[in-house]
């Protein structure tokens, strides 16, 4: 079966503008004990693209190890993010400077971004105004822009007229380990999107629990799944990221050998005829 | 940093910082233990390339982020 597996797997390419994925998990860095279960989670999951996210460097404490030295660059596409910014403004310069940084470790994730425009602290649900402004801004400059929204498909369909390379709706609030709330709105979203271009890459963003909810979302028809604390903060993070590897490797699979329709009443699955009987029926 | 230049004030992430006048970016990066690799400078809110680094002279009010990368989702 393993040969099965990995025939479709190289035949089932993940395209996300010009950068093709041999897994369609991308994996946070954040939350991990400590770097090296980081590195070793990434490891059993298999991803070949790993998001991180850009603060000011410690002013006193020079000798503070960089989580560079961490992951494998030559072998890991990094995807930089715009995590705790609140507007459009400050998002644009924070992609700039995650720019600048992988320019310089000559990554090819040079050339893209998660953009994530805040609204608030509490809910850390996307500001959708925000969120278009800076998608417009960032795709002038030159970025592949791949944005983190809510599951309302009217925004998503707006970044996506704004020229976003995926739109990533989330599955239920960051870290909340909720998996996915509105399969309905999802599913909308998966139609609107892919419609007149079934490649365009719609990925679920945020909410993962287990990998079950890994395996729903591939299911429902997302080209990826984005998550960070359901691997970070197991209990074991190097079994629940292979988890995690298996369920999307699951989920994909499963939808493309397409689900049966769900029916009201059973169907039986052996013959009707050719059924023994009693000696005396009755 | 010798005693009889003009001193500058700038802010480097949040923080106050007397400079030298005449200090180049480079320059005060190696002072900072910042001039390594995965570093993004930023001058006044606008990106300083790092192409610029040997050349860009600090000025008085200069306002500077320099980030690296973390961990994150």
């Amino acid at each position: 079966m393993d040969n099965v597996l990995v025939s479709c797997e190289q035949a089932d390419e993940f395209k996300v503008g010009n950068h093709v994925l041999h897994s369609r998990l991308i994996l946070g860095t954040g939350k991990y004990d400590s770097f090296e279960e980081m590195r070793q989670a990434i490891e059993a999951s298999g991803t070949a693209c790993v998001t991180i996210a850009v603060r000011r460097e410690r002013l006193h404490d020079s000798s503070g190890r960089n989580i560079l030295d961490y992951l494998d660059a030559d072998n890991l596409l990094l995807l930089p993010n715009t995590a705790g910014c609140y507007d459009a403004e400050t998002a644009v310069r924070c992609a700039r400077m995650g720019r600048e940084i992988l320019r310089g470790l000559e990554n090819p994730g040079a050339n893209w971004v998660k953009l994530e425009v805040l609204g608030d602290s509490r809910t850390l649900l996307p500001d959708p105004i925000e969120t278009v402004k800076a998608t417009e801004l960032l795709v002038n400059d030159g970025f592949q822009v791949l944005c983190y929204t809510s599951d309302d498909p009217i925004i998503a369909r707006r970044l996506k007229n704004a020229g976003a390379t995926a739109v990533m709706p989330a599955g239920s609030p960051i870290g909340s380990g909720l998996g996915i709330l509105n399969q309905n709105s999802l599913q909308i979203i998966l139609e609107d999107l892919k419609n007149d271009d079934p490649d365009y890459p719609v990925i679920v963003d945020a909410g993962v629990g287990t990998a079950s909810d890994v395996a729903i979302a591939m299911e429902l028809g997302f080209d990826g799944v984005l998550l960070n604390t359901a691997v970070a903060r197991a209990k074991n993070p190097i079994k629940m990221a292979e988890a995690m590897r298996l369920g999307v490797k699951a989920g994909r699979l499963a939808r493309l050998g397409g689900r049966i329709n769900k029916a009201k009443y059973a169907a039986a699955s052996s013959p009707d005829v050719g059924v023994i009987t009693s000696r005396d029926p009755k | 940093m010798s005693d009889n230049k003009n001193k500058l004030e700038i802010t480097v992430n949040g923080e106050p910082l007397v400079v030298d006048e005449g200090t180049t970016v480079t320059q005060l990066l190696a002072r900072m233990q910042m001039n390594r690799r995965g570093i993004a400078v930023e001058i006044n809110q606008q990106l300083e390339p790092r192409e610029n680094h040997d050349h860009r002279i600090v000025e008085h009010g200069d306002w500077f982020e320099i980030v690296t990368l973390v961990g994150g989702g």
